[in-house]
């Protein structure tokens, strides 16, 4: 048995390490100065497509993603590891998608590809927290779907077991392909890159990245490689590529708006400060014991 | 038509303290808007399932019984939901930031195309001025959250589209009844009529449900760590003291995805929320998702050793030194006075 795995990614800005040039004024972020990653839990993703790859040879993991050319990065990060192929779904028209407008774009380019028999992405991503997108990209494309997986456990007769966190417990659940999955970032860590894959894809390169390494007419590095090796050409897709309605993709299409930002300011509390020495300590225990904060 | 909903999350025949802490807010916001409020209850065995939700001033509850509804599975609960708002057509659908019900407000919000914030920490009714389009709307939900990292709170609306969806954790807001007994109409739905049988193929074959192994939610005191602990064996320090203080051990994100702490220990926006009235928080610097998830505590202690933690802004004592030199210090003060 053989399968067909698309793997949804998204490089996200990595908010845990946040400095203080990460504001612009007007209160928008400021994208430049943060680091782009591959979102943790979508790692976990394609470790348990890879390792249904390694279980029923022959399978083949596709990833997916959306974003901007540099994105084409998040598509070398899974073939380095080993997914098969990858697309890159990229349009100014899929700019300020909130994730409703983002699991239209993925479930189009989802039909695109075609054959699937399970989608699997991370639980969330770190900047936004939501959750949302893989069950509404399940709803578009009429699938069940299964959250919070932590591992895939069997595929068998068109169906397929998983073990899942539920609120205080573990559930085992099993469905039908074609599914769609979401894995936790409890799950299994991601293996790492191999160091083969990564000689063979290492110039694997996007359309608008070679676009930016030719802007000033230099010649494209390599430039014969590309026609010599087509695995090494991340394919794009635009909107029209996937036959997508703009009126559904990006701001257009995202029902949710952003009414206010605020930058976070605290009130400030009336304070006492003091200092970790033996006599102030002892002071301050006191002090809840005798108005019974504590004891 | 046009009511205030919210899907009420069933554990057996007993409703999930979320879905009536979100029928208090759903209770209010409905007065301020001058609609109805309704609940939604979907499972098996809920005979009598209304007792439990009319005294917060429920206006209609549906009631949809049957096999097969309970384990919780995506697809017949989506569908009971979007049948039931086809024909009713919410202003406003709120439910729990459990697993639950971020499995199931994002499926029906695909299916409705109507917008959807996760994990509010505020929920307020106000009007918008769309000024490309030169459109005033009144009476909005404003979905209020910590956004990005905890770097910014970011107020959310859904002007053109219904329902507008939130999602709440657990704890964030209160649970009040509102009379005991408050009368509303019972609605038994054929849930035949809302699911297809094709629904029914996700099945549930093994789950262990266990009670809670502590009580952070509900603790008096709770002394919570961050990554200035700086390793699991840090934490140990905190469980010392917390075992002398009767209080219960919290973490803040940054603690858990070090691995310092257990994740369901973990307080803040994406976590537990709490209400102690003593706060002690230790090598935490204080990140507004964590400030969200106790900012209501009555007496807040920094152990910072860095002066401009933010969390000390908060704070109503702020002990300036290293968290290793520092606690050891209350413990021991805290044994030497309190006997």
């Amino acid at each position: 048995m053989s399968l067909k795995i698309v793997v949804l990614a998204k490089q996200v800005p990595d908010t845990r390490c946040v400095g203080k040039d990460a504001m612009n004024a007007d209160g928008t972020i400021n994208r430049a100065a943060l680091p782009a990653i591959f979102n943790p839990e979508d790692l976990n993703a394609l470790e348990q497509a890879l390792r249904l790859k390694d279980t029923y040879p022959g399978s083949t993991v596709t990833v997916l993603t959306m974003g901007p050319g540099r994105a084409a990065e998040i598509i070398r990060e899974g073939l380095y590891r080993g997914a098969d192929n990858g697309y890159l779904l990229t349009d100014r028209a899929f700019a300020g998608a909130d994730t409703l407008a983002t699991s239209y774009a993925l479930a189009t380019a989802i039909r695109k590809i075609g054959e699937y028999d399970i989608i699997v992405g991370g639980r969330q991503a770190i900047d936004g927290d939501t959750a949302q997108v893989g069950p509404q990209v399940a709803e578009k494309l009429g699938l069940p779907q299964v959250t919070y997986v932590e591992e895939i456990e069997e595929v068998k007769d068109g169906r397929i077991r998983v073990k899942r966190h539920i609120d205080g417990g573990v559930e085992t659940v099993e469905g039908p392909l074609p599914i769609v999955l979401t894995v936790n970032g409890s799950a299994a860590p991601c293996r790492p890159r191999n160091a083969k894959l990564v000689q063979k894809y290492k110039r694997a390169l996007g359309g608008q990245e070679k676009a930016a390494l030719t802007k000033d007419g230099a010649p494209l590095p390599y430039a014969d490689l590309y026609e010599q090796r087509p695995y090494l050409n991340i394919v794009e897709w635009s909107v029209a590529d996937v036959e997508g309605d703009v009126k559904q993709c990006g701001l257009s299409g995202s029902p949710t708006k952003v009414k206010k930002i605020e930058n976070i300011i605290f009130q400030a509390k009336e304070s006492k400060t003091i200092s970790g020495s033996d006599a102030e300590v002892e002071n301050l225990i006191v002090e809840l014991l005798a108005n019974h904060t504590i004891g | 038509m046009n009511n205030v909903f919210v899907y009420c999350e069933m554990e057996g025949n007993r409703v999930a303290d979320v879905s009536l802490e979100l029928l208090t807010k759903g209770r209010k916001l409905a007065s301020q808007l001058g609609c109805q409020l309704e609940a939604i209850c979907a499972g098996t065995g809920l005979d009598g399932v209304e007792k439990q939700v009319l005294p917060f001033g429920v206006d209609r509850v549906h009631v949809f019984d049957a096999p097969g509804l309970f384990p919780y599975t995506s697809l017949p609960h989506t569908s009971i939901l979007v049948n039931l708002f086809k024909a009713e057509q919410p202003q406003i659908c709120l439910m729990g930031a459990t697993v639950i019900g971020r499995d199931l407000g994002p499926r029906v919000s695909s299916a409705l195309t109507s917008g959807l914030t996760a994990d509010c920490t505020q929920l307020e009714i106000g009007s918008h001025e769309d000024k490309k389009a030169g459109k005033t709307y009144e009476n909005l939900l404003y979905q209020i959250r910590p956004a990005f990292g905890g770097n910014i709170v970011a107020t959310i609306v859904n002007p053109e589209h219904r329902p507008q969806m939130a999602t709440v954790r657990e704890g964030v807001m209160k649970k009040e009844i509102l009379d005991e007994n408050y009368q509303g109409e019972v609605i038994r739905q054929d849930v035949a009529k809302f699911v297809p049988e094709t629904d029914y193929v996700v099945k549930v074959i093994d789950r262990h449900v266990e009670k809670a192994k502590h009580n952070l939610k509900g603790a008096p005191i709770v002394v919570a760590g961050g990554y200035g602990m700086g390793s699991r064996e840090g934490f140990d320090m905190l469980f010392e003291l917390a075992k002398e203080l009767h209080a219960e051990v919290g973490a803040s994100r940054a603690a858990v995805d070090a691995g310092y702490c257990d994740h369901d220990r973990q307080i803040g926006q994406t976590g537990v929320t709490v209400h102690p009235k003593l706060y002690i928080a230790c090598g935490i610097s204080g990140q507004i998702q964590h400030i969200a998830g106790m900012q209501d505590a009555g007496i807040i202690i920094s152990v910072n050793s860095d002066p401009n933690a933010p969390i000390n802004t908060i704070a109503d004592y702020v002990i300036n030194g290293t968290v290793e030199e520092v606690i050891p210090k209350m413990i021991k003060y805290y044994k030497k006075n309190s006997k």
